[in-house]
Order: C-alpha cells, then structure tokens, then sequence
C-alpha cells in the first residue's frame, strides 16, 4: 500500500485523494498551511485553505484563484481520506495539516512556533502516527526568550531613538512578523508608519478581523519631521535604498530568530538585532514532536540532516526530506517588496464560516 | 564584569567607527582602571596564557549542554565560533559577580589546577555567567576578540577619554608591556616611557597605489603617474618577507614582528646587531630568507615562522637578513618626524658602520620618469619582491595604516581558472554560509586540489555561492560539503613555488578569488601543467 503522503518533485503528496500540501509547482489541488511565499504559491487550479489564508493568497498571489476554506477543527473529506486544520502559531492563518485514512493519521505542521504572538491562534499539539516537521531553527544554539523580554529590548531601542530624535528603522517579514511588532511595542513611544507591503497586509488582516494599533503608510507626502520619533517597519531590503533617505538619521534593526548569531547580526549591517522568531525553536520543536506521539518524523527544512539524526539518537523513527520551503524568519525575499507597486484590493467581505465550524463537509 | 560586557555589546552592535570610537571612550572613562588595562590588553591580542586545550574546552561544553558530542561539533559549525557556541548551549544558573581583572585571574589561576579541577571550574563559570559576560569568559581563555574594533580604533577611544594625543598612545601601546606588571596610569598617562628598552614603534604601514574605480590590485601607470613629480619619491623594491623592527638599547637587541610579537629568539642572525649597532638604534625593514646570495622563496620563510625553537638544521637550510628600509631611532633619539631622505642619509650611515652582513641596505631604484619605474617594476616578478616602494621624500613616518605620502605598487598577481570542489562554512560574519572554498585544477580527468580562497566576491556573489553549495552537495564530511564540479573562478595569487606538502605538488600564495567565471565551463579551466608552467 502507498503511504498516505509521499515527497514528490511538485510537493507533499496524498495520493489517494489526489492533493498536494504546499506544492512549489502547480498541481490540480492543493491545500495551503499559510500565505507566505514559500509555501502559498501560485500556479494550481484548487486550493483548501484557512478563511484569513485564503484572503491573503487572494491578495498576494492573485484575485482569480479557486479557494475553499476550512475551519480550524472542521474535517473535509476527500476519496474517503479525512483533511483538518489546526493552529500552528506562525502567523495569522497559519495552520498544520492533519490527514486520516483507514485510522492512519498524518500531521504535516508547515511552520509553527509556541510563543502566543497576539494576532496568531495558538498552537496546538495534533495525535498522530507520523509527523512531518519543520526544523528551521532545529539546533540547540536556537533557544528563544520570552517575549515580552525582546518586545522590552525592542521598546528600549525605539525609546532611546526618539528621545534622540533619532528614527526606528526595523527590518520585518510584512506578512505576520510586523503585525506581531505592531500589536507587541508600546506604542506611546511614537507613531507607526509602515512601507507598503506591510500596508497592504495590514490591510487585509485587519478586515479578516485582526486588531492592530494605528498605522500609515509611508508615501512620498509623509513629513520628514514624522519621521523623528517613528517606528518604520519594513521589508529588509528597502533599508539603505533611497526609500529610506528621507529617514534619517535613522537606527535599522531587525527582528528575526537568525538575530541570535552575532554572524549573522554582523552581515546584516544593522545596528541592532533583536531575536523575535515566529518559528519554534530546538526545545518547541522537540516538545511539539513529544506531543504528537508519533513514531515516525519526517524533517523538511532548516537543519534537517542534524535534526533527525538527533531524533534517531532519541529513538524515533526520524529522517530527513529535502523540500523547497525556505523558513526564511524574516529574511523576505525581495520580489515580495514589489507588492506595493502593484497595489491589491483584498476582498471587502469579512470571511464567515460556511459551515459550522467543526461540522464536516465534503469538497 | 557588566561593565566591559556591556562595552563588547555595544562595539558588537555597531559598524560605525565613530560610535565604537564614543562605546571605548565612555568605557575609559568609567570603569576602573585595573579593568580599563585588562580591556586594553584583551584588544591588542593580549590574554593570558591559555591554560586549558580546546579539545578539553569542547568536551566540558558537551558535558554542559547536555547534548551529544557531533551535535556539539554541527552547531559550532554553524554559529563559527566557539566562545558565542557556548553561549547558546549553556543554562544560567547561579549568576556570579566578578570584575573583569577577577575572572582574568580566575581563567589565570586554572594553569595550577588538576584536569578535574580545571573542568569543574569552568563548568562553573559556564553555569554563572550568560550572554555578553560568558563570551568574553571564553573569550580571555581563547583569545581572539574579533569584534571589529582595530589597534586605530581603540587608540582614538583612548585618547578622546585621556586627551593623551593618538600618536603617543599607540607608541605607549607597542611592545611587551605585562598588564600584571604596570598600571593604567603608568602605561597610559605617564611620559616618560623611556625605561622599557624594548618597546617598539608603530610601524608606518603603505595602501596600493588605486586603480581605476578605486580598485587596488589594478593600478596603471596613469594612476602612479597621477602622483606628481617622480623627483619627489624614493623608490625601493617591496619585498616578500616578514616586516620587523630591530632595536639596540642599553647593550640589548629585540626583533619585533609587525604583528607586534617580540621574535628576538626566533632570529639569532640579528644577535651581532647588539654590539654592531650604537646603542639607541632602531631599524624597520624586511626580514628575509636569503642564502648564497638570492632571496629564498617566502614557501621556506613559513618553515622558520612554524617553529617554537630553530634549531641549526634551519638555521643553516633557511638563513635570514635584515633589509633595511628606514631609521625610527638615532643615537637615542626619535627622528620620526624627520623627512624621509634625512632618515635615508642616517639609515645609510648607520648600515654602513655596522658593516654586519645580516644587515643589509634597502636598495633605492634609479628612475627619471614613471616609465622607467613601471619597467623597474615589471622586471621586479622575481625572488621575493612583491612590487614597488613609492615614499614621498619629504614624509615623515607616520603610525599605522595611511594614504598621500607611502605607496605599495604590487606586481599583478598571476592567476588561473580553477574549478570549485569543496566548500567549509566561515567564521565571524560568514558564520552559516559556505564561504570558504577549495579549488581544482584538471589532471587527466581528475580535478586536483590546488588552493583555498575565500575571499575576493561581492556579498551578493558569496550568497550565490552560498545557495549554490547547499543545493549541489555531493558528500559531507564534517563541515566540509564536497560539491557538484559545476562553478569556474579565476584565483589570483601572488608567488608560486614547488612544494611536497601539497598533493599538486605546487604552493601558491596569498590565493583570492579574482572573478566568478560564468563565461566558463569546467571543462575550460585550466589544468595543473598549466599552473605548473608559470614556475619559474
């Protein structure tokens, strides 16, 4: 009997029900664990995703796309092979993929992290057989603080800037990590003011439902003088480009888990660095394999070689899966920073349950 | 320790000279003094002496971090520096307070311990101390404070919190100054520095001359010839050897390296110096391996630099001179500020009046015009001159590193279009990306390996590469990726010479990466005949 999902050069892969999670090229069917590029891409005639998903992916990838959504708990069937959704804590939308069939259950987390974020739904832990997991910070170098430690460091940083007149400049990934900044800093310092990628995600989130302190849009009419005591959050790579002239002076900083490695502070050029993460690090990532209870886990990126063979040495049943999924916490890639030159217009209608939620439907 | 941790935080998280410049001044003029020489110390690559192996170091890491040993070893790959490794695998306990001089004597005190001793103390400093303050902790056991911060910059922060002027601190600074044995007013603020015979001065250190674009490796003669008069510049050969300073005082000899390392023992050749020089003599010039009358490829010069103790084996098969390029001191006196052709006429005196054939005069080329250099130049690819000397004949000699009146003008280096074979993951800046490669040439229809380089791409270019080697790895060993042979670079280096340590048989130096040759398959790179040819 074929297993219940196989790798495949177009993606993950169950082939009793014909569907792809995540595909990096376009498939018939495909249900989609989040929005960001790596694992949301376009291409495919059908997807399945989470409602805020589905209104991102029409924002990010196009308007025309064929979405059905699924409520987190709500159970879809295909070809008798039982699909459901469950929060993985990445950002919002973001969710693991849980597969039954004949009593086998698969559990596919895409990215997930614990730490309540205040705009995510928390993780939580699905039963299953085997488990296929990310590890992009799956080394023991990678252990997260609280929180509210960094979001403490991150204040003090803008503090100090705007007393001195000085702008804050924070590199972010603009779908998840700079709502997560927004709803986290204190925002008594100063004002908000975003580039426009971050803009438009702000925009459709906030008619998802998402609540987020005040921001603009950065725009070549904002006054420099609004510049002096703001926070600017934006993609990495507009930082030292001409958008950023009329900051100054400015203090750049980015907020990623890859901000734990002086190298990698280093080679960003940025004068500070702070370690928020929206990915689970080496210990979540051992306790979210724990909870599965599964036998057999599956690595897919990050440092997946290290991490299974340590998961070996633990006694699972681990190995290692090469995908296209890039984990990039963070570190957007810069074609994403167009999205401001070709300005979407999210859906209008707020997403509603089509069904009752944990009710079952059958796509 | 906060105090200097929090100073290493801030030099850390900045890549402006200015702000790391203030971090050092404000530090100055803070923390106390016993503290102050010690940070002084730990950034001029002073520590004590390390009294414990690396090999213990990483086994009591292991221990510590409750992980197992490969995964120790993988994640030290990946972070690219040890002391920062331990920082992630290590659990706070009990946090310790200590001053900065307290923990260097604690690291100190360890030299006297047992084995289970010295792990169970360090196992506890490990367990006291997080973050900033636990890298600098393992930073004074292994040394190697790289965070940016240069003999120049430290100088400047010095000097803004002491108002001691830059140049007369860096001098204060040379030498075998022993933080144990002085204090910070003594070896900062105090002027009479005379009672150390040993102490060095900073050496004056040339850029190359620019090329187009602000290039160095590729300057033309248009570019030389953009420096005016060739009457106002003294033109001598730069040779490949080791930069020293050879001192006479109070009937004692020194030899300093440039890297400021006291190497008198390492050159017995310079010990007739001590009665064939004045007393108050001081010499810069070039330490070279010169037999029977020729220069020595630089190859068997690193034979002597490896070595502890030279023994007369060496001594004979490598023997060394001295090649005098410049007078800093004169019968006791610091000529420094004295022109250039004045020191000229001295150093010649003095040369001659030893008349010891280890010290031998620097030799000034004759040109009348810039053509005539270039032609000097370009017959000086051979032995061991790298290029050519320009100093401005009215310079005085300045401290450290500096533009206008001192020159290099390399020869070009050769090169060759070599073959990407296996990658390592870097240190520092480049820790987590596979930077540093080692390169192939054919024989038959086996690529060979010839040299490592990891310098010379862009940022963006190192990226690629980077993506590259992650994506076509063909076996692991360690952190050693062997890769698809898919990717041409032209390597550039500066000598050649045959060599039985190396399995091409052939020892380049100073390899870079000159250019990414996209243009080029692997079957168009060059093969070692090729190499082999350019031996002369």
């Amino acid at each position: 009997m074929p297993s219940l999902l196989s790798f495949t050069p177009r993606g993950i892969y169950c082939e009793q029900a014909d569907v792809f999670i995540d595909p990096w090229k376009g498939v018939d069917r495909a249900i989609i664990t989040h929005a960001h590029s790596d694992h949301a891409r376009g291409g495919s005639k059908h997807y399945l995703a989470h409602p805020i998903t589905k209104q991102l992916m029409h924002a990010r990838i196009g308007k025309d796309l064929s979405i059905d959504t699924l409520w987190p708990g709500q159970v879809g069937t295909i070809n008798g092979v039982k699909f459901s959704l469950h929060p993985a804590g990445h950002i919002p939308g973001s969710m693991q993929v849980r597969v039954e069939h004949k009593g086998e259950v698969w559990v596919a987390s895409g990215d997930h992290k614990r730490h309540a974020d205040g705009i995510s739904e928390p993780f939580e832990p699905v039963k299953c057989h085997t488990y296929i997991t990310e590890c992009t910070f799956g080394l023991p170098i990678y252990k997260w603080k609280e929180p509210t430690v960094i979001f403490n460091e991150i204040d003090a940083w803008w503090r100090k800037n705007a007393a001195d007149g000085v702008c804050s400049v924070i590199s972010a990934y603009s779908l998840g990590k700079a709502q997560r900044l927004m709803t986290g800093v204190d925002t008594s310092i100063g004002p908000i003011l975003v580039h426009g990628a971050v803009a438009n995600m702000n925009t459709v989130l906030q008619e998802c439902g998402l609540n987020l302190p005040a921001w603009e849009q950065i725009t070549p009419a904002t006054p420099k003088e609004r510049f002096r005591n703001a926070l600017v959050i934006t993609p990495g790579s507009a930082i030292g480009t001409p958008w950023t002239t009329k900051m100054k002076p400015y203090s750049s900083a980015m907020a990623s888990g890859w901000m734990q490695l002086r190298g990698w502070r280093r080679r960003g050029n940025l004068d500070s660095g702070f370690v928020l993460s929206d990915h689970a690090d080496w210990d979540a990532l051992l306790l979210a394999v724990k909870e599965t209870g599964a036998e057999r886990i599956i690595a897919t990126h990050g440092y997946t070689d290290l991490f299974s063979q340590y998961l070996r040495s633990m006694g699972y049943n681990a190995t290692a899966e090469s995908t296209e999924f890039g984990g990039e916490d963070g570190v957007e890639k810069a074609k994403e920073d167009n999205v401001q030159f070709s300005m979407v217009n999210p859906r209008s209608s707020t997403p509603t349950p089509e069904d009752h939620p944990n009710g079952t439907k059958t796509l | 320790m906060k105090r200097a941790a929090q100073l290493f935080d801030e030099l850390d998280a900045t890549t402006g000279t200015n702000a790391k410049v203030d971090a050092l001044s404000r530090y100055f003029s803070e923390a106390k003094d016993q503290d102050k020489l010690w940070v002084i110390a730990l950034l001029s690559g002073r520590r004590p002496k390390r009294p414990v192996t690396s090999t213990q170091l990483r086994k009591w890491a292991t221990e510590i971090s409750g992980i197992p040993d490969w995964l120790f070893e993988a994640s030290y790959h990946v972070v690219g520096d040890f002391a920062e490794t331990v920082t992630h695998v290590a659990t706070l306990k009990e946090p310790i307070v200590k001053s900065l001089t307290e923990w260097v004597t604690y690291v100190e005190e360890l030299k006297a311990c047992n084995e289970e001793e010295k792990a169970l103390r360090v196992k506890n400093a490990w367990s006291g101390l997080a973050e900033m303050e636990l890298f600098v902790f393992n930073k004074i056991i292994t040394g190697g404070f790289r965070i940016g911060v240069s003999q120049k910059i430290m100088v400047k922060g010095l000097s803004k919190a002491t108002g001691v002027e830059e140049d007369v601190l860096a001098h204060r600074l040379m030498g075998d100054w022993d933080p144990h044995t002085t204090t910070f007013a003594q070896l900062v603020l105090e002027e009479n520095t005379s009672d150390n015979d040993s102490r060095p001065y900073p050496f004056y250190l040339a850029y190359g001359i620019e090329g187009p674009e602000g290039t160095a490796a590729g300057a033309v003669l248009a570019d030389v010839q953009a420096l005016g008069e060739p009457a106002e510049w003294q033109a001598e050969h730069k040779w490949d050897g080791i930069r020293g300073q050879v001192i006479v005082r109070n009937g004692k000899q020194y030899v300093w390296s440039r890297g400021e390392e006291l190497v008198t023992d390492k050159y017995p050749e310079f010990e007739a110096l001590r009665t064939a020089l004045p007393h108050g003599t001081v010499i810069d010039g070039e330490i070279l391996a010169w037999k029977e009358g020729v220069p020595l490829p630089f190859a068997e010069m690193q034979k002597r630099i490896g070595r502890k103790t030279v023994g007369k084996k060496i001594l004979a098969d490598v023997p060394v001179l001295l090649m005098a390029y410049d007078l800093l001191e004169h019968e006791g006196k610091d000529i420094r500020q004295l022109p250039m052709s004045e020191r000229r006429m001295l150093l010649e005196g003095v040369v001659k009046q030893a008349a010891h054939p280890n010290l031998v005069l620097s030799e000034v080329l004759q040109f009348d015009t810039w053509e005539e250099l270039f032609a000097h130049r370009e017959a000086a690819r051979t032995g061991a001159v790298e290029g050519i000397m320009l100093k401005r004949k009215t310079s005085t000699y300045e401290v450290g590193r500096r533009r206008g009146d001192w020159w290099k003008w390399k020869v070009d280096p050769l090169s060759i279009d070599a073959v990407l074979t296996f990658s390592m993951q870097g240190h520092g800046r480049r820790a987590d990306l596979y930077t540093d490669h080692t390169f192939g040439l054919w024989q038959n229809d086996e690529l060979v390996t010839f040299a490592k380089a990891y310098s010379g791409l862009t940022d963006e270019e190192m990226k690629q590469v980077d993506a590259f080697v992650k994506k076509n790895t063909l076996e692991r060993f360690g952190p050693v990726r062997k890769v698809t042979p898919q990717l041409v670079f032209e390597i550039a280096f500066e000598g050649i010479s045959t060599s039985s340590r190396h399995k091409s048989g052939v020892a380049v130096r100073f390899p870079r990466i000159a250019r990414w040759r996209h243009d080029k398959k692997i079957e168009e790179a060059n093969s070692l005949d090729d190499l082999k040819a350019l031996i002369k």
